[in-house]
């Protein structure tokens, strides 16, 4: 597969090819290896037979996204069993991930009784920690404090909850795009966290592994429905020396991918409902599929580093 | 240089015109299900993440009703929080404002800032 969106003339994230493509790999399940720069690709099946357990130095995550705990209609009238499910998959793996990465809606309206019900759903997950950002569902309310008060417990968290750590050589930055959303725009970091964002890899050497996950994609996947950050180029100028930057997000319930120099972009499927793919809808938005292939757009993406190499592999699969 | 009681002055007058402000609607966000208790040209339908009509020309005194037909929440948000902003509305959920001083009010859904709409209001 050499097909992936290397080149993006237009500036707007997206070329056709290589959109499609995506879209067609999107439900299958694939393995992306990341190095250099250059794609290669395995199936799940592949995987699947490739069981033995990754060596003590390895690191593996786990990247969930979008689940919408409280959305009851017709896209997905049952959105906790299908979170239920993409958990026994994760429990199912025959290499439990580190930790997961949660990349926010984790419920649909901010309820107090929705974050309630993803909690107690989580706790059948043999995996404990547990990583957030939040999504423009989840502050509805009071700006976001329930989401602050519930899931940032622990990490430093700064402002309005953004943050970083460090697991096995690899630099972790989680960043809020969802809060102070200005008229007209996309979503948004803001000088405070862009800042802190310079500062927190200012002594960081160009080796070390770099992994940012957000709500909305730093990259312009579609403008027009508000899928991208107004300031996210200031936020990928502090990591451009970096040599292998990943950028995971969700928002859009759907596998895209985009490789820019060193840094590549990715986005995750939801747990709950598909959207429509940019720009062949009236809006973003639930989108309803046949009952039998709802499984098959929704789904999780697995991260696997190893030490002492750039490459990053980033597995998504369905749960179909 | 602004003297310690100039400076009393001018931050009562700041909440003053804040005041102003918020009361130029009077009736800020009564959140309800859908009805049809109002008439149709001072209605604002959101559908496919847009608020139709984007602009809407109201008489002062009239009441103001946003509706939400999508399945995503969305917000009712004043540009220069010049009234009282709704909070998120699910579907089938309604905002109703009641306007006040005649004028241009820039307003946008906080959830998906790309939706903007304005209401002017007449005498």
């Amino acid at each position: 597969m050499s097909d992936y969106i290397s080149h993006d003339h237009e500036h707007d994230g997206i070329n056709r090819r290589g959109f499609l493509q995506c879209m067609a790999w999107a439900g299958t399940g694939l393995l992306w290896t990341v190095s250099g720069g250059v794609l290669a690709s395995k199936t799940l099946a592949q995987i699947a037979k490739a069981a033995e357990p990754l060596p003590a130095s390895d690191l593996s995550f786990l990247q969930i996204s979008d689940s919408h705990i409280g959305f009851s209609k017709e896209a997905n009238k049952d959105v906790t069993e299908t979170f239920k499910i993409a958990l026994d998959r994760i429990n199912a793996m025959p290499t439990p991930p580190s930790f997961l990465i949660h990349t926010g809606d984790i419920t649909q309206l901010s309820k107090p009784e929705e974050f309630d019900t993803f909690d107690q759903v989580l706790k059948s997950c043999k995996t404990k920690d547990v990583f957030y950002v939040p999504g423009e569902h989840d502050v509805l309310n009071e700006g976001g404090k329930l989401y602050r008060d519930r899931y940032l417990k622990s990490v430093e968290a700064k402002g309005s909850g953004w943050y970083s750590f460090n697991k096995n050589g690899v630099h972790f930055i989680g960043l809020v795009n969802v809060l102070d959303l200005q008229a007209g725009g996309l979503g948004q970091l803001g000088d405070e966290q862009l800042e802190w964002l310079e500062a927190d890899v200012k002594d960081l050497g160009t080796s070390t592994p770099i992994v940012v996950f957000a709500h909305i994609p730093l990259w312009a996947v579609y403008p027009q429905w508000g899928w991208g950050t107004s300031d996210s180029e200031r936020a990928l100028g502090y990591l451009k020396r970096f040599g292998s930057v990943t950028v995971l997000n969700g928002h859009i319930h759907q596998v895209l991918q985009k490789v820019e120099g060193n840094v590549t972009f990715h986005s995750a499927m939801s747990t709950a409902f598909p959207q429509p793919a940019p720009g062949t809808a009236a809006s973003p938005g639930p989108m309803t599929v046949p009952a039998e292939k709802l499984r098959g757009m929704l789904g999780l993406t697995s991260v696997q580093y190893k030490q002492g190499k750039t490459a990053l592999a980033v597995v998504d699969s369905t749960l179909s | 240089m602004i003297t310690l009681t100039s400076k009393n002055k001018m931050t009562a007058l700041l909440c003053g015109i804040s005041f102003l402000n918020l009361s130029l609607f009077a009736l800020a966000g009564e959140m309800k299900d859908a009805n049809d208790t109002t008439t149709k040209q001072d209605r604002i339908e959101i559908k496919d993440f847009a608020f139709n009509p984007q602009t809407i020309t109201v008489k002062s005194g009239a009441k103001v009703t946003w509706i939400n037909r999508d399945e995503e929440p969305h917000t009712i948000v004043s540009v220069e929080k010049q009234f009282k902003k709704s909070t998120a509305l699910d579907t089938d959920q309604e905002f109703t404002i009641t306007a006040g001083t005649p004028g241009t009010y820039n307003y946008f859904c906080s959830v998906h800032p790309k939706m903007t709409g304005i209401i002017i209001i007449e005498k």
